[in-house]
């Protein structure tokens, strides 16, 4: 297993990977509860990101409906809890269940009947959209009023019905970017790995050399969509109120894939360094803003656009390729084996 | 290793355009054919039809006897079908030695068996300079070299090369006619080819079928068919050579 896990990284990164883990570990204790809100934002972000990645960034499928199985996951959690009392870690797996479903029927609809590229996109659009309405009409789980969960006790962290602390938060969405990181990594060095960057790179060369490529994009939505409810789930629980305007919007599809479009779509570290950038430069670029007593509304999307549009520009495949090569992590194309992803 | 395809009376039209008529041939087990026409004589729809990637209107195809038409091109190649692309797809993001172990990953579920298979078949083809380039850096007489190298990485009993010499320099086709030699001979692989190239054609192929205009129009030995009128005729306009 640890052969698995380690084949193939340059030494170096490991050493930067356990200080950089050592570091996440460590925060918490020194920086106020702001700044631990700030770090969860990040790797929430970063752990959705990974989530969406596997689906474009590795299989090749572009949803921009990722928002739909965040909220799929946060309201059956949400819900479970509310009207049954049954504790989130039971509820985690009815909305993995949930959400790795409406994968199942999007994705379904789309290999069978052949809508693929911007059309496969705009069906992740409409059934996010869907939801979004169909929420807002939903009584049981509040409708357009918002659905909300007991508030928090914060003198007392209950693991059990996730009712805490942020650095509680902290601490599980750590391991949840953690361990989806592991998982992609070893993901990627698996036969389902080379088969979705085949079908990215080239459906119709895929399946001459024997590769179900309907199944194995299914494999890939299915997956994306309960990781993505997982992060669900823990945004019901930090944040104690969905409402369907803002959990289901497609603004919050856009977000959620930001981050690994700027540090680099189908890479490992992509999301977590896009994640990380964003939220950061947008939490300070909010800070200053306040502190200047300037008050746009807007300002964060903007923000977003312009670091796209950078990114776009100057650096296609996105912050990680270059970033590692500077670092020293992957060699260069011709110098031996592969490196960073 | 077995691998006898017999095309019974396949028919293909598109829209209204008979790209391929009553076609029936067979390649049979250990030997080499090779597929001859002028362009648009219906060579490739043959591949495609035997590949998975059309069902044909009319008639079979057979691999060892079981009927493999209509067939998807997953489960053609996973019966033992290697193909290769006329229009090179190489998965060009990705490097020589993953584009192999894709195909190689076909005939064992181990990547570390699939990446050792991948390295010799890197190897056979001469490709192992490259090896860990991205697909995209590579030549077009490379590419070729590429293609050839993960359909055979899929373990075929039979492998389709869809004009595969064309633009390589002479030394390289010479590469390559002794490589499928070796391939035929040593392991028994079944080929059927499309190509241009006459020289490759007749120093690989035991027997030769002519297309013409989506009709079988001549079946022999080398000998045979540049010999038979019919074929000088659409080939060269009727004067013998």
């Amino acid at each position: 297993m640890s052969e698995l896990l380690l084949e193939g990284v340059p030494r170096r990164g490991l050493i930067l990977l356990f200080a950089l883990l050592a570091l996440l570990l460590l925060l918490p204790l020194v920086v106020n509860d702001y700044l631990v809100t700030v770090l969860i934002l990040i790797l929430y972000f970063a752990y959705v990101g990974q989530a969406w990645n596997i689906m474009m960034g590795f299989a090749g499928q572009l949803s921009l409906g990722h928002a739909l199985y965040v909220g799929l996951g946060a309201y059956a959690a949400a819900a479970l809890y509310v009207h049954f009392g049954v504790s989130p870690w039971i509820g985690l797996w009815v909305s993995m269940a949930v959400a790795a479903a409406a994968g199942a029927v999007i994705g379904y609809l789309a290999f069978r009947f052949g809508v693929a590229g911007v059309y496969f996109a705009i069906l992740t659009i409409a059934f996010g959209e869907f939801a979004r309405i169909g929420f807002d009409h939903w009584r049981w789980v509040g409708g357009s009023a918002g659905f909300f969960l007991p508030v928090a006790n914060y003198t007392s962290n209950d693991i059990l019905s996730l009712r805490g602390s942020p650095t509680m938060f902290y601490y599980i969405v750590l391991t949840l970017t953690v361990a989806a990181f592991i998982l992609c990594h070893v993901l990627l060095r698996s036969r389902a790995g080379y088969y979705w960057l085949a079908i990215r790179e080239s459906p119709e060369a895929a399946q001459a050399l024997g590769i179900d490529t309907f199944r194995y994009k299914m494999y890939a939505v299915v997956l994306s969509a309960a990781m993505t409810a997982l992060g669900g789930v823990l945004f019901a629980f930090y944040y104690n109120n969905l409402f369907p305007e803002q959990v289901f919007h497609i603004s919050r599809s856009i977000e959620l894939i930001l981050g690994p479009i700027i540090g680099g779509i189908g890479t490992l570290f992509g999301p977590i360094i896009g994640a990380f950038l964003l939220t950061a430069l947008a939490e300070t670029l909010g800070e200053v803003m306040r502190a200047l007593g300037v008050d746009l509304p807007g300002i964060k999307q903007v923000f977003y656009g312009i670091c796209l549009l950078v990114v776009v520009v100057f650096l296609p495949d996105g912050i990680w390729p270059p970033l590692s090569r500077a670092l020293g992590l992957q060699k260069k194309p011709g110098e031996g084996d592969k490196g960073s992803r | 290793m077995s691998g006898r395809l017999e095309l019974a009376h396949l028919s293909k039209r598109f829209s209204g355009l008979r790209a391929v008529e009553d076609v029936s041939f067979a390649v049979p087990e250990g030997t080499i054919v090779g597929l001859i026409g002028p362009n648009g004589a219906g060579k490739t729809t043959c591949f495609n039809l035997v590949a998975g990637v059309y069902r044909p209107d009319a008639g079979e195809v057979r691999l060892d006897g079981k009927r493999i038409d209509g067939w998807r091109p997953d489960q053609v190649c996973r019966a033992g079908v290697g193909r290769t692309f006329q229009l090179v797809q190489p998965f060009a993001g990705l490097s020589v030695m993953e584009n192999v172990i894709v195909g190689a990953l076909n005939a064992s579920t181990n990547v570390r068996e699939a990446r050792e298979k991948s390295r010799r078949i890197i190897e056979q083809l001469g490709l192992a300079a490259k090896r860990d380039q991205a697909a995209s850096s590579l030549t077009l007489p490379e590419r070729k070299c590429l293609e050839v190298a993960r359909a055979l990485a899929t373990g075929p009993r039979i492998l389709l090369l869809d004009e595969v010499m064309a633009g390589l320099r002479p030394t390289e086709m010479d590469h390559m006619v002794s490589l499928f030699r070796e391939l035929n001979t040593k392991l028994g692989l079944t080929i059927l080819l499309i190509e241009h190239v006459m020289r490759a054609v007749m120093a690989l192929s035991s027997r030769i079928v002519v297309l013409h205009h989506g009709e079988v129009i001549a079946v022999g030995t080398p000998a045979e068919v540049t010999r038979n009128p019919a074929v000088l005729e659409c080939y060269l306009g009727g004067e013998a050579v």
